[in-house]
């Protein structure tokens, strides 16, 4: 009986692609939500320069920890990093940086619009793509 | 509002926000691979890797990054922000190049220059996006 092997795709380092791929959906989806419950977080607050001016450092710092979204945030932001590290740990970074990072950059686009209600407009989007094309083509 | 347009002070902290986070993911690589393989039978060699000299040097880097990332979140969005940290892709690339006279590919340049029009892109455009608020809301007849 033949058996074609297909090599593995570059920057996998031998792991199937589809659990290669499951772990960079992994990195990006605890990041998209760490990031935007911080950005909700941080937007609740108010501008932390201006909190610094009015109440010094120690006002600025008590103002983020007595806010609870922000430990949801910061609970998947940790998630999103021990993700990375394991990604790390069987991808290549050139893999897994670009990847992550360009995956993060679209599935944030569409939570900040949907769930932050963001201003997304076409100069917004344009920018989020071309940042995303431009870090795919940096690891090449 | 004051917040369409930055102040000096806030494209720095907009800069830390980009070279703070490749420097601390490359510091992480390093060290991650002078490590054996972690599997996910045992999570807990995970916690165990912070204490390697690289990654702690990357957790260090990463915390400046998200001190930095935080303020910048509190005055403008999610999404003006984002396009920004990619930036420091570019910085790591060029430093490679100029400093590390490493060969930089066509594709790379082509990278450089399409997130360098994105982030000058997104730049252009208003920091935070406008609330209806009690205070700017239009009083209807």
């Amino acid at each position: 009986m033949m058996c074609v092997m297909m090599p593995p795709p570059l920057g996998t380092g031998g792991v199937n692609p589809w659990l290669a791929a499951a772990m960079i959906a992994g990195v990006a989806i605890t990041s998209t939500i760490g990031e935007v419950c911080t950005a909700a977080a941080m937007k609740s607050i108010g501008d932390l320069d201006e909190i610094r001016a009015r109440s010094g450092l120690k006002g600025a710092i008590v103002a983020v920890l007595t806010c609870p979204m922000f430990f949801i945030g910061v609970g998947f932001l940790a998630l999103a990093f021990f993700a990375l590290l394991l990604a790390l740990n069987h991808l290549s970074l050139s893999l897994t940086g670009p990847a992550s990072a360009s995956l993060t950059l679209v599935t944030n686009a569409i939570a900040a619009k949907i769930f932050l209600k963001e201003n997304v407009d076409r100069r917004r989007w344009t920018a989020a793509i071309l940042v995303c094309f431009g870090v795919y083509l940096l690891a090449h | 509002m004051s917040h369409a347009k930055l102040k000096w002070n806030q494209y720095a902290i907009l800069a830390l926000v980009g070279i703070c986070a490749p420097l601390g993911d490359s510091f992480l690589a390093r060290g991650m691979k002078q490590l054996p393989s972690i599997s996910l039978d045992h999570p807990l060699a995970l916690v165990a890797a912070v204490f390697h000299p690289w990654i702690a040097a990357g957790i260090l880097m990463l915390i400046c990054f998200f001190a930095c990332y935080l303020t910048a979140l509190s005055w403008a969005d999610l999404t003006y922000v984002l396009p920004t940290t990619a930036f420091g892709y570019v910085i790591i690339a060029l430093l490679g190049k100029f400093w590390l006279h490493e060969e930089i590919s066509p594709y790379r340049w082509a990278g450089i220059i399409l997130i360098t029009i994105g982030v000058g892109f997104v730049s252009q455009g208003p920091s935070l996006t406008e609330k209806e608020t009690p205070e700017n809301a239009e009083v209807q007849p």
